[in-house]
């Protein structure tokens, strides 16, 4: 009980409370922070996780059919795509951020967009693009305006014609149905060409394509998980496939003769990977409720009319990264926040 | 804590505690701290001096002019006096009090109800009420809400106080409308708790049991049907909130002529367990954490308040204060971190907000240290600050704190401003 004249230091936090009648030795060092002190567990590695998880069957189905090469370009993609991200945390004197799962994710997405022939030069190239151009040198993940494997994958295209030629790419393969690339028939020869393929034989994956994009039950039930547990934003995949369902049906009325039917766009080239797995990417694709069911729908509405009218055999590329220039335009849409002072000039 | 569930399509939902526990006396502390804000002019204050004898119920007040003072919760000899600053950098003096056990009553106060009563004595009960804005000439006061919800999620104080001491509520209730002059007075409390509300006088509403539904915002949003706009304060509106516990005491204090000098809180371990214990205001946290025997060990955490809103401190010393309806230890283990992670734009936090912020567009000016923007164009003053954008970020950025963080460096720079004027 001497707590006379001491001079106050600045490092005493308890000035008063004499040292001597705490009693109870050193103080503890307890954690300060800021509240919330709950968290609900979320993380962006878990979330990447599962979307690979949601992956699988796919993958696994184009593996089975099209066999090493396929394994060959979805893990050389994989594994390039985490080497260009490190070689840029390193380059650009980041943290590492290959943990987060992100890279992963953005090479499995490119490999499953690739025919299983493509060369390992493509790949390296593609996975590049992908983690370099479409998402590093804008400051990485949650940076990224564009999709990058489809940046990527659009790049590619147009480059390389060839070897997305999937007729060409894929001639040496006899998987037991009819091995030319739906699209390109339809592109080529109109509808009356396409009628060898029923949609349920393009929905179970008895299509010529893209090692992880043609088993549209796979991509399907990978994206319902993702949709159900929260890691996939439903509004924009459903509104996509309803855009790319309702435009090309209203292609087929107009025109039968012409134009292919609803069911046939859904099932055949990237429409299912792409509703599922590409269009809602988190930075490039908007937040609010509204934005995003216009967002997929213009998505849906832009793949139809380029597989229809435009010169690209499959649109999903083009579109989806058309749609992602206009993501923080349709953005600006959403609900007046509670309590906001509307002012009138 | 509660987790993300199975199915993340469905928003989470935190529903307040409503089982208040009975409540444990705590026996008179040996010292007790009580802070008291600083005088308006900065000067040291002139409440008391070391060695002086107060009594319980006494009023130190800052300057014998000043509107700052606390009440005395124990007799006993003033032992130390020291300048402390708060979290948000408020000047406060902590006056230690080393209490002899026998309560001596200082009998100052009159029972007279008027304004002044209130102001002079009433500010420093439990619940922090606060008079100031039915003095206010420029604000109108037509509607007082008693608050018999929590302000944070575990928490059960208040609900308590309505479920066992309505009648002194009920007195309560009669001295405020005596004291401001106010007739609409609103109750607001959970479902299950209608019954005991209603014989207290006031009208009573139902509050939703979902957090952040018990916040005053949200109850003048919900039940009041007003919405407080981002550049007024409730008081604009003309609404006063005060705590159900804050009522019950001035009730209390009306019938047994003795200023209120306890506090009813929510103590809760790190196994989640809740007990709630009355105990003097100003005692120190060791004190009440002995008396739960809850131990707290380096590195964890101790929160004044509830998990969603509290204030983690930095030590057992500090005082229990009117304001602190709870006490959360959090081990090291459970306690969320943050990271310097950027937003990837999920949209979780927008989901979630109760206000309909787009907090992803927020997050970004107030990283980016654009206060104005951020409140000019992505509604910043709209906030509630409810800490659900926090709680579900996946990137677990510290959103909350930057908000919080914004509106300090506005305020500053709106006092830097008027300054100038």
């Amino acid at each position: 009980m001497s707590s006379a004249k001491k001079p106050v230091v600045p490092h005493d936090l308890f000035p008063w409370k004499p040292a001597k009648q705490a009693g109870m030795g050193p103080s503890k060092r307890l954690v300060v922070a800021h509240a919330p002190y709950w968290h609900d567990g979320s993380k962006i590695s878990t979330k990447n996780y599962h979307i690979m998880l949601a992956a699988l069957p796919a993958v696994l189905m184009g593996i089975s059919q099209y066999g090493a090469p396929a394994l060959g370009v979805i893990a050389f993609s994989m594994a390039c795509a985490i080497i260009w991200e490190l070689v840029m945390n390193l380059a650009m004197g980041k943290p590492f951020s290959v943990g987060d799962g992100s890279a992963a994710v953005t090479g499995l997405l490119l490999g499953m967009l690739m025919p299983a022939t493509a060369p390992w030069w493509l790949v390296a190239l593609g996975t590049f693009l992908a983690i370099v151009v479409g998402k590093q040198i804008f400051g990485g993940i949650g940076f990224n305006p564009l999709n990058p494997p489809l940046l990527a994958l659009a790049m590619l295209v147009i480059s390389f014609k060839d070897i997305f030629d999937f007729n060409n790419a894929l001639r040496h393969y006899d998987l037991g149905f009819v091995m030319t690339y739906p699209l390109a028939d339809l592109k080529a020869f109109g509808p009356a060409a396409i009628e060898k393929f029923s949609p349920g034989g393009l929905f179970m994956g008895k299509q010529a394509g893209a090692v992880g994009s043609t088993f549209g039950l796979g991509l399907t039930v990978g994206g319902l998980y993702l949709l159900l547990r929260g890691y996939m934003r439903w509004e924009i995949s459903l509104s996509f496939l309803a855009g790319v369902f309702v435009t090309a049906w209203l292609f087929n009325l107009a025109d039968p003769a012409k134009y292919a039917g609803p069911m046939f766009h859904l099932f055949a080239g990237y429409t299912l990977i792409a509703a599922f797995f590409l269009v809602a990417e988190d930075s490039s694709s908007p937040a609010n409720f509204i934005p995003m069911l216009i967002f997929g729908a213009l998505a849906g509405l832009m793949t139809v009319l380029i597989r229809n009218v435009g010169a690209y055999v499959d649109g999903v590329p083009f579109s989806i990264l058309l749609i992602n220039l206009a993501n923080p335009l349709l953005d600006k849409i959403r609900p007046k926040a509670i309590g906001k002072v509307v002012e009138n000039a | 804590m509660i987790k993300r569930s199975f199915l993340g399509l469905v928003k989470p939902r935190l529903e307040y505690n409503s089982a208040p526990d009975p409540v444990q006396d705590l026996p008179v502390p040996n010292t007790v701290t009580l802070l008291l804000k600083a005088a308006q002019n900065g000067a040291a204050s002139t409440a008391c001096k070391v060695g002086d004898a107060v009594k319980t119920g006494q009023r130190l007040a800052a300057s014998s002019d000043s509107a700052e003072y606390v009440i005395s919760s124990v007799t006993g000899t003033v032992s130390a006096m020291a300048p402390y600053v708060d979290a948000y950098g408020q000047k406060r003096t902590a006056i230690t009090i080393q209490a002899t056990g026998k309560d001596e009553w200082d009998d100052v106060f009159d029972k007279a109800p008027t304004l002044d009563t209130a102001l002079k004595f009433f500010e420093y009960a439990p619940g922090d009420p606060s008079f100031r804005a039915f003095a206010d000439p420029e604000k109108s006061i037509r509607t007082i809400v008693v608050n018999g919800m929590e302000q944070d999620l575990l928490l059960t104080a208040n609900q308590y106080v309505v479920h066992n001491e309505a009648s002194d509520i009920k007195r309560g209730v009669e001295a405020l409308k005596k004291m401001t002059r106010v007739d609409r007075i609103l109750m607001t409390v959970s479902e299950n708790l209608v019954q005991q509300a209603s014989t207290t006088g006031a009208e009573v509403k139902t509050v939703p049991s979902a957090y952040p539904g018990g916040l005053p915002h949200m109850i003048m949003k919900d039940v009041v049907g007003q919405v407080v706009s981002a550049d007024e304060t409730l008081a604009d509106t003309g609404a006063v909130f005060l705590s159900a516990q804050a009522v019950a005491a001035i009730g209390a204090a009306f019938n047994t002529g003795k200023l209120p000098i306890t506090k009813v809180l929510t103590v809760v371990g790190k196994d989640g367990s809740t007990r709630n214990v009355r105990t003097r205001i100003g005692t120190p946290l060791r004190d009440v954490l002995k008396a739960c025997n809850i131990s707290v060990n380096d590195r964890d955490r101790l929160i004044l308040g509830g998990p969603m809103r509290g204030a983690a401190t930095y030590s057992e010393d500090l005082p229990v204060e009117p304001g602190t309806d709870g006490i959360v230890v959090q081990d090291d283990a459970d306690s969320a971190q943050t990271t310097d992670y950027p937003c990837i734009n999920c949209g979780e936090c927008v989901r979630i907000c109760p206000v309909k912020i787009p907090v992803n567009m927020l997050v970004r000016f107030l990283e980016a240290r654009l206060y104005e923007d951020a409140a000019a164009i992505y509604d910043l003053h709209c906030c509630v600050e409810c800490g659900l954008c926090s709680y579900v970020c996946v990137s677990r950025i510290p959103i909350f704190q930057y908000i919080k963080l914004g509106k300090y460096e506005l305020s500053l720079m709106e006092t830097a401003e008027a300054a100038n004027e």
